[in-house]
């Protein structure tokens, strides 16, 4: 039998090489959902850890006083009051007097595409040459050397980000979201199971770019019409079986599908409105309007669209579509049942979201708009992570979730905390305490300042 | 009363020569947790007490003098109001909006000459949301654009009457890191032979013998020092007028200290001074206080690569008068959040940071003493003048605001765009008109 079996494969492997040789064999590139570019990213080692007697935000909304967060095999195992079991011969750290809250996710960031030193030959955020460029990935840009990444983890306490092109383009390109991991690779930090998002702008940023280049769009009515005009042209090409493929259009399908999120950097009420009858107009959902400066003026309508808000606390007045940001937008918009988060949009304040979150609840308290702290976290974990997609792996300290843990030396919303070990997936990868468990970029080797705190 | 000054006379015979303002009432205000700004801790049970304009009383409420409308505090937070260095407020309505924005001027002929004072704009709703986050005085500049000068600062004050300046021409401000070398043609010794030049133009102008003149510095087209810009640092290079250098780099800081050897009467500010700490006692030994970037922990630059939030926490501890610099921030407004960052930091194992009380006055009395004005602002000690804040909170804390101002005595309305718009759509209601007669 086998040997009977052997000769038939033989005899058709001969059939095979005559063939191979008679026709050139055709070359298939590998589809997207073959995964190209995967995610190298493993959990690194980790031991069970629980942490006893702090005050504990869920990141969904939830408190617990006195609480136990026992995390093992790199998940949350199980969250409660100080009576919640955890196993003995375990790690336990005392969070007495301390906080636990999720991991941070900021939802803007251009870290690794516009990474320190910001010169010229690092400036990787914008393919600032044609309104739409749907085909260009940020994570083609991302330098894993950016200091940036450690300063987020060891101030910020972010272990999640996503990573977006800049907003010269009507539509910038895919975002790409990442772990707060040190890697020699980008894939090394791919988060995975992530979904893509589609990066767009509306407002001031795309018609300057093209406007003063003598060309389309120079007006938000030409944006408004470029966007539908590319819009069409993929939903043609989805619809024909023979066009040849095409990265950039592989994208917008993606969002018509619901595959890949939108995120639109968009500043005005108005504008927001317009882009919403646009998405319903074509088929697709904007999962999130970022530095909706706005918001507030249409927190109605922005529930009743199911659409997040992804705004700062405080920036207002440095150009026109800023000009009427107000303190009170995340206040108003969580009294409207809207969906908040925070974010940052910047290599400073990426360090300091919890810090901007407390602004922004602050600024609500003062209005009589009551929201909770553990609501206020929420804008910077859970919701970030629904916005992104992620949500179901990670954002709150729930059973099974990945163990995305920051425990903070204090009050995580006061100006006085910082985190004093940040946890991801488990693995311990930053602790205040023990300078050796502090991230040194390559970049950063040698100069002056090596290892510091920072 | 305020008044402008001319650069000759000295700072201190401008401020004592300040006289209460009309409006200015009488007011005690009482049952404080009292911060003085000098650096000390808060008093509990305070009062403070500000007749005609200026503060005359501070302190625990048994010494207090009788008189005076009464406020009480109810145990809130009372402070002098904060003193912002460096900013640009008055200066542009909006940056990215060029018919608004005096900050720059890449294209005059004009570098050191160029007068902030003249176009300070105190209805600027910059100006009124940063005095409801409880600054009263600021330094504010033009940037340097088509040189290495960026100009004449002003010192002004915030209470948004028509006249914002109170001291015109209070300091020079030149960049000789990568930012002038840039300007100066593209290299630091470009900087320097321009900063040089220029300073011998002006004390050839000031009557020293055997120097050479030129009428201009030129390059192509680009005019970098004008006989007026020449004319302007007369009073930086006889030393009666600050100059304010904004350097980052360990190397350059050194050689802007030794600039004193060669011109000894310059009275120098270093400002930004990423690197600061790495050359924190050379710094002290000079005397040259630092208008230092508090939370810069990136090597946004070459020049930065040092860069840590200890920055200023390690100037300080070496003996540095420190304050902390508002422009690189997002806004003025968030002086309060570094400052309370720098408490943080204390806690932060190798970490530098600063006491609290050091923390706010490194936001009040020290930048208002390296401006000119010490012992009248950011400060609340008898003679200063009376710009007192009452706090909802922790002022060093995130999220606190002011919810009273007075400015020179007077009572403050703290009204602006911010709170008209927060005002108006403290509801969506429509039902019976649209928003816009809701006002």
């Amino acid at each position: 039998m086998v040997a009977s079996a052997s000769g038939i494969n033989a005899r058709e492997k001969d059939r095979k090489k005559d063939k191979d040789e008679a026709a050139p064999p055709t070359l298939v590139a590998k589809k997207e959902s073959e995964g190209v570019f995967p995610s190298t990213y493993r959990p690194y080692p980790n031991i069970a850890t629980a942490i006893r007697g702090a005050t504990i935000y869920d990141g969904k909304g939830g408190k617990i006083e006195n609480g136990v967060v026992f995390m093992s095999g790199g998940k949350i195992v199980s969250v409660g009051g100080p009576d919640t079991a955890i196993p003995a011969d375990i790690a336990v750290f005392d969070g007495a007097g301390k906080f636990v809250t999720p991991g941070i996710i900021d939802i803007h960031s251009h870290l690794g595409d516009y990474p320190s030193p910001g010169v010229d030959a690092h400036s990787d955020g914008n393919e600032a040459t044609s309104p739409t460029t749907p085909e260009v990935w940020a994570e083609h840009s991302v330098w894993p050397q950016d200091p940036g990444f450690a300063r987020a983890l060891a101030n910020g306490g972010v272990t999640a980000l996503q990573i977006l092109p800049g907003s010269a383009n009507l539509m910038g390109g895919r975002s790409v979201t990442l772990k707060n991991v040190p890697a020699r690779t980008m894939q090394g930090m791919k988060f995975p199971g992530a979904p893509y998002g589609l990066k767009m702008a509306c407002g001031e940023n795309p018609k300057r770019v093209y406007g003063s280049r003598g060309r389309m769009p120079s007006t938000r009515m030409g944006n408004i019409a470029v966007n539908r005009e590319t819009w069409l042209d993929a939903i043609d090409y989805a619809n024909n079986k023979d066009a040849k493929r095409d990265i950039g259009k592989e994208t917008l399908v993606g969002v018509l599908k619901g595959e890949i999120l939108v995120h639109n950097h968009c500043y005005r009420a108005d504008e927001m409105a317009l882009v919403m009858d646009m998405a319903k107009e074509m088929g697709y959902r904007v999962s999130t309007f970022h530095h909706a400066v706005e918001a507030y003026k249409i927190g109605d309508l922005l529930r009743e669209n199911g659409v997040c808000s992804a705004i700062w606390a405080d920036w207002y007045g440095f150009k026109m579509e800023s000009y009427d940001g107000i303190l009170e937008n995340a206040a108003f918009l969580q009294r409207e049942g809207a969906c908040v988060v925070i974010h940052s949009d910047d290599a400073n304040d990426i360090q300091r979201l919890n810090q901007e979150a407390r602004k922004a609840q602050k600024a609500g308290l003062r209005l009589g708009i009551d929201i909770s702290d553990a609501t206020a976290i929420q804008w910077i974990t859970l919701n970030a992570a629904k916005a992104m997609g992620i949500d179901h792996l990670t954002g709150s300290l729930e059973q099974g979730k990945m163990a995305d843990v920051v425990l903070w030396n204090g009050d995580p919303l006061s100006v006085y905390s910082r985190p004093e070990k940040v946890w991801i997936d488990g693995a311990l990868m930053f602790d205040a305490l023990d300078p050796k468990m502090r991230p040194v970029s390559d970049f950063e080797l040698g100069q002056p300042g090596e290892g510091d705190v920072k | 009363m305020k008044r402008f000054a001319s650069c000759g006379l000295s700072a201190l015979a401008v401020f004592t020569a300040i006289t209460a303002p009309a409006m200015a009432q009488d007011v005690t205000i009482t049952n404080a947790r009292l911060v003085l700004g000098d650096g000390g801790a808060p008093i509990d049970n305070g009062t403070v007490v500000v007749r005609g304009g200026s503060v005359v009383y501070a302190g625990p409420a048994s010494g207090a003098p009788a008189g005076g409308t009464a406020v009480d505090a109810k145990g809130a937070w009372v402070t002098p109001g904060l003193f912002a260095t460096l900013t640009t407020l008055g200066l542009a309505d909006v940056s990215a909006v060029g018919e608004s924005n005096d900050i720059t001027a890449g294209g005059a002929p004009f570098s050191a000459a160029l007068d902030a004072a003249t176009s300070i704009n105190p209805t600027s709703q910059h100006i009124l949301v940063h005095k409801a986050a409880g600054i009263t005085r600021a330094a504010t500049t033009m940037r340097p654009s088509g040189s290495i000068f960026a100009g004449q600062g002003a010192i002004i004050d915030l209470d948004g009457d028509p006249r914002p300046v109170i001291q015109a021409r209070a300091f020079q401000m030149i960049n000789l890191g990568e930012g002038g070398a840039a300007r100066a043609g593209g290299s630091r010794p470009a900087a320097h032979a321009l900063l040089r030049a220029a300073l011998r133009e002006a004390q050839a102008l000031a009557g020293k013998p055997g120097l050479p003149e030129t009428t201009e510095i030129a390059k192509g087209d680009d005019v970098l020092l004008s006989r007026f810009d020449a004319e302007a640092l007369v009073p930086v290079v006889t030393g009666r007028q600050k100059l304010y250098v904004e350097v980052d780099r360990m190397a350059d800081i050194r050689a802007v200290l030794a600039l004193k050897q060669e011109y000894p009467r310059l009275d120098l500010v270093l400002v930004g001074a990423t690197e600061g700490w790495l050359v924190a006692r050379d710094i002290a030994a000079a005397g040259v206080p630092v208008i230092a970037n508090g939370l810069t922990d990136l090597p946004e630059t070459f020049e930065q690569l040092g860069a840590t939030q200890s920055n200023a926490g390690r100037l300080a501890r070496a003996g540095v008068k420190v304050a902390i610099n508002a422009s690189t921030m997002q806004d003025p407004r968030r002086l309060q959040q570094v400052a309370g960052n720098l408490v943080a930091l204390n806690r932060v194992p190798g970490a530098a940071g600063m006491e609290w009380g050091k923390a706010f006055a490194a936001i009040s009395s020290v930048p208002a003493e390296i401006s000119g004005m010490g012992g009248k602002a950011g400060v609340l000690t008898p003679g200063a003048l009376g710009d007192v804040v009452i706090w909802d909170g922790d002022p060093l804390e995130v999220g606190s605001v002011p919810t009273r101002v007075w400015i020179g005595g007077i009572s403050q309305d703290l009204t602006n765009h911010q709170t008209r718009l927060r005002d108006r759509y403290n509801d969506l209601d429509e039902s019976a008109r649209p928003k816009a007669y809701d006002w």
